[in-house]
């Protein structure tokens, strides 16, 4: 493979990861923080995303699939065979693996921050901004777990991504595609700089979340 | 944020130029045959073709669900049925070549030795030699099925592997395995000769005939391109390509120019 094909195909794969962790972390970081404050009373909302964490990817991209498709009910707008498709797939993948890690790194402080805005004068619809505030640091590793999920994600990105050249391939699905053809040194090659790129964007998250 | 916006914005910009979308064979794709052609035809007319390699069974359910506009396929039973219901159209025979049965040098079953496809495959299963069969109902799987139904056998039990993969892939497992498996000649070339499996069952045989055809979809997103495509393969230049697709010297495919018989339940 050229390098500059190797170049795109690791671009496409950051930014569909990327888009993908953004699209989940909007949604799935409030509610981690919301289930974290109502404390016991979310139990099923604990449990729901708990059990969220065991979503298989290749059910998640069945259901994009028959949802996208022309013959679907969303099929008039050709996402199918996108990267949107992939990014839409990988965003509900990466959802509870967000929201799960924001919930348990939360939980542990949602009465001291509750004490601190009280004892501030503050009211109770200031506690989760607070907390969102106070919990940044595991917000990073929320965001790493999700992003890891996504980019490393391949049953999901296959069935509506398609893995088309030049428009939907990405690091994932390339390496199925030189393992199919035997070209094992290649496919070995490609993993290598998906593990690359998964440890540049994880060592980014730390060192901003270090200062 | 700003970091994610620049990219965003490409991906958004990018979104109306949809090209025409092709599905193929993994054999067609994973040969270089289309990586010939393609460019070619981009070149001269201005549309990019993406394209899916799946079996020719998923092909013609993508077409059936309209998820693309044209097909590229070697399944002629599946074709006809799809031609019959209307789910295909307008044949066009793009290229031909002939599968053969490959497996290990040292040849446990005598494959060698046999006389034609059909015993062949029973001296597989007499040996109970590991067979790898794709599994996939690709264009390979359902020749595979045909011939051990001509052969008089249905294969079962613990010799008989399905892969439920490609063909290259399906090569490979054979190789690791020391197995037998029925591949299409491209592949095999590419794929399993350079994982040391040998070529034991190659001869002229109308059993063995593996006939490429290329279709359009009725009322595809993009059927003008699609036409545009059909038209680009059945000039002499496109024949010239297919002809020209060699490995160490040896043709992969031989172009057909149009001529070809046209599945049953086919007509124009």
């Amino acid at each position: 493979m050229e390098a500059a094909e190797l170049v795109e195909i690791s671009l496409r794969s950051l930014w569909v990861a990327g888009f993908a962790t953004l699209v989940a972390a909007l949604p799935a970081v409030p509610l981690g923080l919301w289930l974290a404050s109502i404390g016991s009373g979310g139990i099923f909302g604990r449990i729901l995303l708990y059990a969220g964490l065991a979503l298989p990817s290749v059910v998640v991209g069945l259901f994009f699939y028959l949802l996208l498709s022309r013959s679907g009910p969303l099929g008039s707008l050709g996402l199918l065979y996108t990267p949107y498709a992939m990014v839409l797939a990988e965003a509900v993948l990466a959802f509870p693996l967000i929201a799960a890690f924001v919930l348990s790194g939360a939980r542990g402080r949602v009465e001291e921050v509750r004490l601190l805005v009280r004892s501030l004068g503050g009211q109770e619809g200031q506690v989760l901004p607070t907390l969102f505030w106070e919990s940044r640091r595991t917000l990073v590793a929320a965001l790493a777990a999700g992003f890891g999920g996504a980019i490393s994600e391949v049953g999901a990105a296959t069935l509506v991504g398609g893995d088309i050249r030049h428009h939907t391939r990405v690091l994932t699905t390339a390496i199925v595609v030189e393992t199919r053809k035997g070209e094992l040194e290649s496919a070995l090659a490609l993993g290598m700089v998906l593990l690359g790129v998964a440890l540049l964007v994880t060592a980014l998250l730390v060192i901003l979340e270090r200062e | 944020m700003r970091f994610a916006l620049g990219p965003l914005l490409l991906a958004l910009a990018s979104l109306p130029a949809l090209g025409l979308r092709l599905a193929t064979t993994t054999s067609v794709y994973d040969s270089g045959l289309l990586d010939r052609l393609l460019p070619a035809f981009e070149g001269a007319m201005g549309v990019r073709v993406e394209v899916l390699a799946v079996g020719t069974g998923q092909a013609l359910r993508l077409a059936e669900r309209k998820d693309v506009d044209a097909v590229l396929v070697h399944a002629p039973d599946l074709e006809g049925e799809a031609l019959k219901r209307g789910l295909i159209a307008q044949p066009l025979c793009l290229a031909q070549n002939s599968f053969l049965l490959v497996g290990p040098k040292r040849d446990p079953a005598r494959v060698r030795e046999a006389g034609d496809v059909r015993e062949a495959l029973r001296r597989i299963a007499r040996a109970r030699a590991p067979f790898v069969s794709r599994g996939d109902r690709s264009g390979t799987h359902l020749k595979e099925l045909e011939l051990w139904r001509k052969a008089g056998l249905t294969p079962q039990g613990g010799f008989y592997l399905e892969s439920g993969a490609g063909m290259g892939q399906t090569l490979v497992l054979a190789a690791e395995k020391g197995a037998y498996t029925l591949s299409d000649l491209a592949t095999y070339l590419t794929v399993g000769r350079k994982r040391g499996l040998e070529a034991l069952y190659r001869r002229e045989d109308p059993l063995l005939l593996n006939q490429y055809t290329y279709y359009l979809v009725p009322r595809g997103a993009k059927a003008e391109e699609a036409e545009a495509l059909r038209r680009f393969l059945a000039r002499e230049e496109a024949a010239r390509l297919v002809e020209g697709l060699r490995v160490e010297g040896i043709p992969l495919f031989m172009p057909l120019r149009g001529r070809c018989i046209i599945p049953r339940g086919g007509g124009r």
